[in-house]
């Protein structure tokens, strides 16, 4: 087990980067706890997996170091790191049966048999493949084959980190949920460092107890669930997180005030002038009342989604949603709205404009 | 519903008549002659079984036999391992790719008596650079002479224009591995042995069965460039089951005993191919 530290990673798969947009990973500079269980949330494409193969020696960074417990490890091959990784598609060895295909990376590290047999036998009652221990691993379905593959990643304990590559995108929904809770619990028990990469944000929010969300090739922002929707330090942050996303809306300041298409509104972050950069604001939908005046909106739509209605309203040209309870009335054609000031943030060109760290800008 | 229309047949008939002249036909022809005894002019005997006893219990059909597997056995045993060490050797991507795949192809482009021809003249020791090249090194090599040396050179002009097949079908079986296999046996700790033995083999095992066929089958008819490299000498040493055939049919006219020894030979072809087909698909269905 270990500290993980990354200092000033970037990486670019071509060979001589002349922009920033040639980099895959812009810049990433973030230490990873030991012990924590860790999400890494983003689109496709937004550098996740790059990120993943960097830390597990895959792929080395074409900048940055990488330190395990402040002994760096950038050059190190993967099996000299000691981690565990779980792929997106199951790999299984088609040959063997379920019992040596979990027993396999023991034996390649000169485990003794009967400790190999413990770790194996507790792996599968885990998984709950007891009873495929025996059977060929080529014949199985694809999520007994993921099991397998997820068994390889956890039988080892004295690993430094175990990573997770979208690991249950073959699995089916209902054992999705199962082996979530199981890899939870399983963290809770040997407190071994995890990191879950995913574009699910469900999937992070129920595994993780530190979310980290990327885009752009940088991290965007890293928190708790909790902070991550209550606090959104980058309006990408907002929209991916919760449903519906954090309304943006642009806005400009005028006399020291922020104005949203001529109506002025109070935010709780301090006022800053554009310098020739974009400003929005950013309110969640959960924090936008319907009320007798402020900004006159048209209602569009209502979307019942249960406990709640999602209200669709235009302001200006602008979609604006609104969380309401459900035995709240539904406004129909013009109404107004509020916005609550403590949770209404200024932006600027996406990220917040009191960020309590800086991320070095490049 | 079921709609008969006897037409149909019409538009088969084609098929059936190029078959039945390129296949069934010959094939009848050589029944034919292996049941009879004829000497010119149209005039045939019945013999019955007679030629295929005689052919069972010819020592010389047992020597060329033995020939046959004992050439080979020794090309599939060094063919088919060289050819996955060159697959396994190729670069996966890169500039050398279409390179070495050209370089590959190229003796499995040329014709199989330009083969024969090219080998003959490499090997000649007074003017062939191999022949020239091995006696300057003091080492006495002669393939019209010593069995050995001819067996030799049929072997190594063999792999030389076989192998290509072997490391094409076996790289073909490499490139479909995903990385993520790569990627995780590295994680899991596996020597370059386990890798080859649990990903690289099992992944490549229809490809090479593929290839093993191959191999049996054209090696076991092989013909022109033995003939033409050799002639199956010096005396009978490298005479193959199908120099034989021809030695009988054509040189000695024995048109019964030949027509019986093909058959024969035919059916050895079949069944070995046949058994090697039936563990190839009992695997797949595992």
């Amino acid at each position: 087990m270990a500290k993980i530290k990354l200092d000033n990673i970037r990486h670019s798969y071509y060979p001589n980067p002349s922009s920033d947009d040639d980099f895959a990973l812009k810049r990433v500079h973030f230490d990873w706890d030991d012990g924590g269980a860790y999400a890494l949330l983003g689109p496709s494409g937004c550098g996740k997996t790059t990120l993943l193969n960097i830390i597990s020696g895959l792929l080395e960074p074409s900048h940055g170091k990488l330190l395990f417990d402040d002994n760096e490890v950038t050059s190190l091959s993967p099996s000299e790191r000691n981690i565990a990784q779980v792929f997106q598609f199951p790999v299984i060895y088609d040959t063997m049966t379920v019992y040596d295909n979990l027993a396999f990376p023991l034996r390649n590290r000169g485990v003794d048999e009967a400790r190999i047999d413990v770790k194996v036998r507790e792996i599968s009652s885990m998984l709950e493949i007891d009873d495929l221990l025996l059977t060929k691993a080529a014949g199985l379905s694809p999520d007994n084959k993921q099991k397998i593959s997820l068994g390889r990643g956890l039988v080892r304990e004295d690993v430094n980190v175990i990573m997770f590559d979208e690991p249950l995108t073959v699995i089916d929904p209902h054992l999705k949920w199962k082996l979530r809770s199981k890899l939870k619990e399983l963290h809770q028990k040997v407190k071994t460092t995890m990191i879950y990469v995913t574009h699910d944000q469900t999937e992070a929010l129920t595994f993780a107890d530190q979310v980290v969300v990327m885009n752009f090739g940088q991290v965007l922002q890293v928190g708790t669930p909790d902070a991550l929707f209550e606090r959104p330090e980058h309006t990408f942050v907002g929209h991916f997180i919760g449903s519906p996303g954090m309304n943006v809306l642009p806005v400009e300041i005028v006399d020291g005030q922020v104005s949203l298409g001529g109506h002025f509104l109070e935010v709780s972050s301090p006022i800053v002038e554009a310098e020739g950069k974009s400003l929005e604001i950013g309110v969640r939908p959960e924090f936008v009342r319907i009320a007798e005046q402020g900004i006159p909106a048209t209602v569009v739509n209502v979307m019942d989604v249960g406990r709640h209605k999602v209200l669709q309203t235009l302001v200006g040209s602008q979609k604006v949603f609104a969380v309401l309870n459900e035995d709240q009335p539904v406004p129909e054609g013009s109404t107004y709205l509020t916005f609550d000031k403590p949770q209404t943030r200024l932006y600027k060109d996406g990220w917040l404009v009191d960020l309590t760290y800086e991320y070095e800008v490049l | 519903m079921k709609t008969e229309n006897p037409r149909a047949w019409l538009l088969v008939l084609p098929v059936i008549l190029l078959v039945a002249f390129n296949a069934l036909i010959p094939l009848m022809t050589v029944v034919n002659y292996s049941v009879q005894e004829t000497f010119g002019n149209n005039v045939f005997f019945w013999q019955g079984v007679d030629w295929f006893e005689q052919v069972l219990h010819s020592e010389r059909f047992h020597d060329a036999l033995g020939r046959q597997f004992l050439f080979t056995g020794i090309i599939l045993a060094v063919e088919i391992p060289l050819g996955v060490a060159i697959a396994l050797a190729m670069p996966r991507k890169g500039i050398w790719v279409p390179i070495c795949l050209i370089l590959m192809s190229l003796p499995l482009l040329i014709p199989w008596n330009v083969v024969g021809a090219m080998w003959n003249i490499f090997t000649l020791p007074d003017i062939g650079l191999m022949g020239y090249g091995l006696n300057w090194l003091g080492i006495d090599y002669n393939m019209t002479q010593s069995p050995l040396a001819a067996w030799v050179t049929l072997i190594v002009m063999d792999v030389w224009h076989w192998t290509s097949l072997v490391v094409l079908l076996s790289y073909a079986g490499l490139v479909s591995i995903p990385d993520a296999y790569y990627q995780a046996a590295e994680i899991d700790g596996a020597s370059k042995w386990s890798v080859f033995r649990y990903i690289q083999l099992p992944k490549m095992k229809q490809v090479l069965m593929i290839a093993i066929l191959l191999r049996f089958m054209d090696s076991f008819m092989i013909y022109t460039e033995p003939f033409v490299l050799t002639g199956g000498g010096p005396g009978n040493s490298t005479t193959l089951l199908s120099i034989d055939l021809v030695k009988v049919a054509l040189g000695q006219f024995d048109l019964g005993p030949a027509a019986a020894m093909s058959l024969i030979y035919f059916a050895i072809t079949l069944l070995v191919s046949w058994v090697f087909y039936t563990i190839m698909n009992k695997d797949v269905k595992e």
